[in-house]
């Protein structure tokens, strides 16, 4: 038994050609706007807008990034960013894996109904619920504050998360959960030693998506944050976007310490990307 | 069930690994027989509270508030009372200009967008699809723009669209412009590069789901066709959407829910602006709610618009459902 593809899916070597061609052209589409933007971030702001444009910048220059730097609050925004996203991951995996351990794993009155309100919220989009929220937010006192934008990200994520743990820990035997229920163990012992570590890969999913979901995240932000020091970065890079003329090589060098993190990250976890995206739920 | 049964089950469930898949969560319940732990007792509930609440104060209870809203002349000013005004919110958007050329220019972006990710993103996946070297390498660079922000990339497009930009020098180095057109300064050039950025961020996405829906595909009957002569077109027809109709489905509505949403990118590149030419619904909306403090006038245009996307959304699953069983 071979491994090999049948003959008539085995493309012949032009076909194969013709193909990798375009899948380049595809590729270069994709990749070059980043290569473009990488480039004019080490522009002088003389140079970002030249006909013809620099490909390579001549002079090459890293002070938007020391400019960047050395703002009043970019660091502080990093940081923001930093605390929000680590934060609501945490916060929101807590929440979403005891509630996936529940409908998982417990028959009780009102199950389903339960579960059917929280699919309600993989259905609306964030931003038919901004106004409302922000009423809330305004009574709860939560406007212009980190804790703002944590609490509303993490009810945000909750939907996404229970149901992508919920199926991974429907696969843990009923059996092994048993045999430790004998041995005297109770709920929360058997969620956090055996549950908890056998859903590892789907907690590495969850981890990643709601990460990045809130690293990202502009509209919330931009609705309640005022104060600079509160600002994350999504923020502070539109912020460097003037209004008459825009200093793009800034713009780009913020814009890269903010995705630069996100590539690694994508690029070292891609296959559990994958797998979070085929359960089909994710809102581009 | 027999406990033997039940383990059987089990572990024919862990084995082949796809269990764990939302989605078939339901039926490997039904599978294992429901040896879920069976006693009345309140822990469940004190799993759930926390999240629970969390969720239904924040999520649930502004769903049901924002269509509440929409009948209030909403005042934010502390001390101002809201008065009920019945439909007169929605009398002001159906007599509204701008909200008709928010609505036709979501529309656009929605037309404009998704048949381009569709198409591109199945073709890109076909072409990807059989094992091949550097296969993994070009998923990856097709699904980088997916992961990175909407506002880097919203500037990023405006940078390349703006009167000197990259992409006006190409476009006359190919003798397909004279390169001074001015992308964000008019209605519709602005929606087509506003919706070159949709398309470009949105095909990594569609491709992965193609993807791994293509991996369904039974090559058995690919394989038949073939034999019998089908070409490469009749093939794909035949055997192949047939066999992901149900991702096609499933993608086709996600972007046009996604379509109508769009907001990050608009506000960025043009703010809806010159003089509200590319406005579309959700910047018009954050524009009165935000700007103009018209909360009942947002919250309308927002109930509509979670309306319009709700029976749209419906018309296409019906569609879908009839072509698959005729």
């Amino acid at each position: 038994m071979t491994t090999m593809s049948p003959a008539w899916l085995r493309p012949s070597r032009t076909g194969l050609a013709v193909r990798y061609i375009l899948l380049t052209i595809g590729a270069v589409a994709m990749v070059l706007p980043f290569l473009y933007m990488l480039s004019t971030s080490f522009k002088g702001q003389q140079y970002v807008l030249t006909t013809p444009p620099q490909w390579f910048p001549h002079p090459a220059t890293v002070s938007n990034y020391t400019t960047a730097w050395n703002s009043d609050h970019f660091p502080r925004y990093f940081l923001n960013s930093v605390v929000v996203a680590v934060v609501t991951t945490v916060v929101s995996l807590l929440l979403s894996s005891m509630m996936a351990y529940a409908f998982a794993r417990f028959d009780f009155p009102g199950r389903e109904a339960m579960f059917r309100i929280l699919l309600l919220g993989l259905m609306i989009p964030a931003m038919m619920l901004i106004i409302p929220q922000f009423i809330l937010a305004k009574y709860l006192h939560l406007l212009d504050s980190l804790t703002g934008l944590v609490v509303f990200y993490v009810a945000a994520s909750l939907s996404l998360n229970t149901f992508l743990l919920r199926g991974f820990f429907e696969a843990v035997p009923a059996e092994l959960e048993q045999a430790m229920e004998v041995d005297g163990a109770g709920s929360i012992t058997r969620y956090w030693r055996l549950i908890l570590p056998l859903a590892r890969p789907a907690l590495a999913t969850a981890t990643i998506f709601t990460f990045l979901a809130s690293w990202d995240e502009y509209p919330w932000a931009l609705t309640i944050i005022n104060t600079p020091s509160k600002q994350t970065l999504p923020l502070g890079i539109a912020l460097f976007q003037g209004q008459n003329s825009t200093l793009w090589g800034l713009v780009f060098a913020a814009s890269i310490a903010a995705i630069g993190p996100v590539i690694v990250v994508f690029l070292a976890f891609h296959r559990h990307f994958v797998q979070g995206l085929t359960t089909g739920a994710i809102k581009g | 069930m027999t406990v033997s049964a039940a383990v059987r089950s089990r572990k024919a469930a862990i084995a082949a690994g796809k269990e764990a898949r939302p989605g078939s969560g339901r039926a490997s319940r039904r599978r294992s027989g429901g040896r879920r732990v069976p006693r009345r007792s309140a822990i469940p509930y004190a799993f759930l509270a926390p999240g629970f609440i969390l969720f239904v104060a924040l999520i649930i209870y502004p769903m049901i508030r924002a269509f509440q809203m929409s009948f209030y002349d909403w005042r934010i000013v502390a001390g101002a009372t809201s008065d009920f005004i019945g439909w007169q919110n929605y009398v002001t958007a159906f007599h509204d200009r701008i909200f008709w050329r928010s609505l036709a220019n979501s529309g656009a972006y929605m037309l404009f967008t998704v048949p381009p990710q569709i198409a591109l993103g199945l073709f890109v996946a076909s072409l990807l699809r059989a094992k091949a070297p550097g296969q993994g390498l070009y998923r990856l660079l097709f699904y980088i723009p997916v992961v990175t922000s909407w506002v880097v990339v919203s500037l990023l497009f405006q940078y390349l669209f703006a009167d000197a930009g990259l992409v006006n020098y190409v476009l006359h180095g190919v003798h397909a412009t004279n390169g001074h057109t001015s992308w964000l300064s008019g209605r519709w050039t602005a929606m087509v590069a506003i919706s070159a950025l949709g398309v470009w961020k949105g095909i990594g996405w569609s491709m992965m789901i193609f993807l791994a829906a293509l991996q369904g595909v039974p090559r058995d009957l690919e394989e038949a066709a073939a034999v019998d002569g089908a070409g490469r077109w009749r093939r794909f027809r035949t055997v192949t959407v047939p066999a992901i109709w149900p991702a096609l489905t499933f993608v086709t509505v996600m972007l046009v829910i996604g379509g109508f949403n769009v907001f990050t990118s608009v506000l960025l590149m043009t703010g809806g602006g010159p003089a509200d030419q590319t406005q579309v619904l959700l910047t018009f909306m954050y524009e009165q709610a935000f700007k103009f403090l018209q909360f009942g006038y947002g919250s309308a245009i927002a109930a509509l618009l979670t309306v319009l996307v709700f029976v749209l959304s419906v018309i296409q699953l019906r569609i879908f459902r009839n072509r698959e069983t005729s």
